[in-house]
């Protein structure tokens, strides 16, 4: 049987439509580049300064030029452009990425985002979390559903915030919901889960959508 | 103009306490020859404004290994463990800020601009002590611009006039770098006669450029 993230991973590489610039975050994000469907073509932006971004080369087979926003090599689609730091930006914060996929230490129900420090703890910088949710067209949270069965998902973060309201859905492998106005929808389910499994394991209330489906479909 | 220089003459403007533009992302574009110069000829209490601060003891990492660092402006830090241990200790003072800031930063700065307005980082502790400007209903904090003594730039290839071209994707922050620098110096791996570069090819117009050194080259 699949891992919990390969499980995420793919549920959510079916977020993507054919011609979507996507950018996906170190971690479960990107594994999500192994799922896109067949006959499905977006195009990845890499932070550090290109779109075009291709698999991860062979041992050996490396070019030392070109590395991923972790730093590490990679390699480039034919039709990828690079670019400076500040244009790679005014992409992001311009609403030229239609899809940002980022991993979380807190979500809430107003779509807040918490990400990058656990104060006294873990103080790594932001990196490009802030204007890449800030300026994608759609947020998509992938993650594990608690930390070790403690609430990730919450009524309202208490860790130091990456962004305002700015989520649109969270992937975790018991569920898929959506943050609305109203508040948290779960969408979908893993069905070896129950309902009443899935509002526990969630800090806030749940809305179950009357069409609730199978996140395995 | 010719603007070769032997790396003493190229380094000889650098001064204690001066703060340092450098170039990079992690490893990727990092001006890895300049920096051991800088380290070799004792320089200290620089503020260095970059991306990051590469990894422990590596790239800018090596600066910080060597106790020259007393301050930094960067995005994102958590690679170098020693960043965090040096903050913990005081012996370094860190500002961190989203990463399109600090580039934008720097391009004001480069660019003529009194500063911009960004929605990033509004609602964080980003925002703390900025003006929160509200447009059409948005709020934006005012960002301004940040400047450095000196930039060190890596290029690929570089004409002895300076006109830069890189490869991949070293360009990063290296062409924002040499616009905002009072001071720009370029590392490449390749040095080239003028004309050699195709124009549309140059990145960084050698008018930019103060000092041009070959990489790997420690005299």
């Amino acid at each position: 049987m699949e891992g919990i993230r390969e499980l995420i991973a793919k549920r959510a590489a079916k977020e993507l439509a054919d011609g979507m610039v996507v950018n996906l975050g170190i971690g479960i994000p990107t594994m999500v580049a192994n799922y896109i469907p067949e006959g499905v073509d977006v195009i990845l932006q890499s932070e550090n300064g290109f779109v075009g971004l291709g698999p991860v080369p062979e041992a050996g087979m490396e070019i030392p030029d070109i590395v991923n926003a972790a730093g590490e090599p990679v390699t480039v689609i034919p039709g990828a452009a690079f670019f400076d730091s500040a244009l790679s930006f005014g992409l992001i914060r311009g609403g030229h990425v239609d899809i940002t996929i980022l991993g979380a230490l807190q979500v809430d129900e107003q779509g807040n985002l918490a990400n990058w420090m656990i104060p006294g703890k873990m103080v790594p910088g932001m990196g490009g979390a802030m204007d890449l949710v800030v300026g994608s067209r759609k947020v998509i949270v992938v993650m594990e559903h608690t930390a070790k069965g403690k609430h990730k998902i919450l009524k309202r973060c208490d860790l130091p915030l990456t962004a305002v309201g700015e989520v649109d859905m969270i992937i975790s492998e018991i569920g898929v919901m959506e943050i609305t106005m109203e508040g948290l929808i779960l969408k979908e389910i893993n069905p070896l889960y129950t309902v009443e499994q899935v509002q526990e394991a969630t800090g806030c209330p749940l809305i179950i959508d009357p069409n609730l489906k199978s996140m395995m479909a | 103009m010719n603007k070769v220089k032997s790396m003493e003459a190229a380094i000889d403007h650098i001064k204690d306490g001066m703060t340092i533009m450098i170039g990079g992302f992690m490893s990727n574009g990092a001006p890895k020859t300049l920096i051991e110069a800088i380290i070799g000829k004792g320089v200290k209490d620089l503020t260095v404004i970059s991306n990051d601060c590469g990894h422990e003891n590596e790239g800018i990492g090596r600066l910080l290994a060597e106790g020259r660092i007393k301050a930094m402006y960067a995005s994102h830090v958590g690679l170098n463990p020693e960043v965090g241990r040096k903050m913990a200790s005081g012996d370094l003072k860190v500002t961190l800020m989203p990463q399109g800031t600090l580039a934008e930063r720097i391009r004001s700065a480069g660019s003529g601009l009194g500063g911009f307005l960004t929605p990033s980082g509004v609602g964080t502790i980003v925002a703390e002590g900025k003006q929160i400007i509200n447009l059409n209903g948005k709020d934006y904090l005012l960002e301004l611009p940040l400047k450095g003594d000196v930039a060190l730039v890596k290029a690929s290839i570089v004409d002895e006039s300076g006109n830069c071209y890189y490869r991949g994707s070293t360009r990063n922050f290296n062409t924002l770098i040499a616009m905002a620098g009072d001071y720009v110096i370029v590392e490449a791996d390749e040095i080239v006669t003028v004309g050699s570069i195709q124009p549309e090819n140059v990145a960084t117009p050698g008018i930019l450029v103060d000092a041009i050194v070959k990489a790997g080259a420690l005299s």
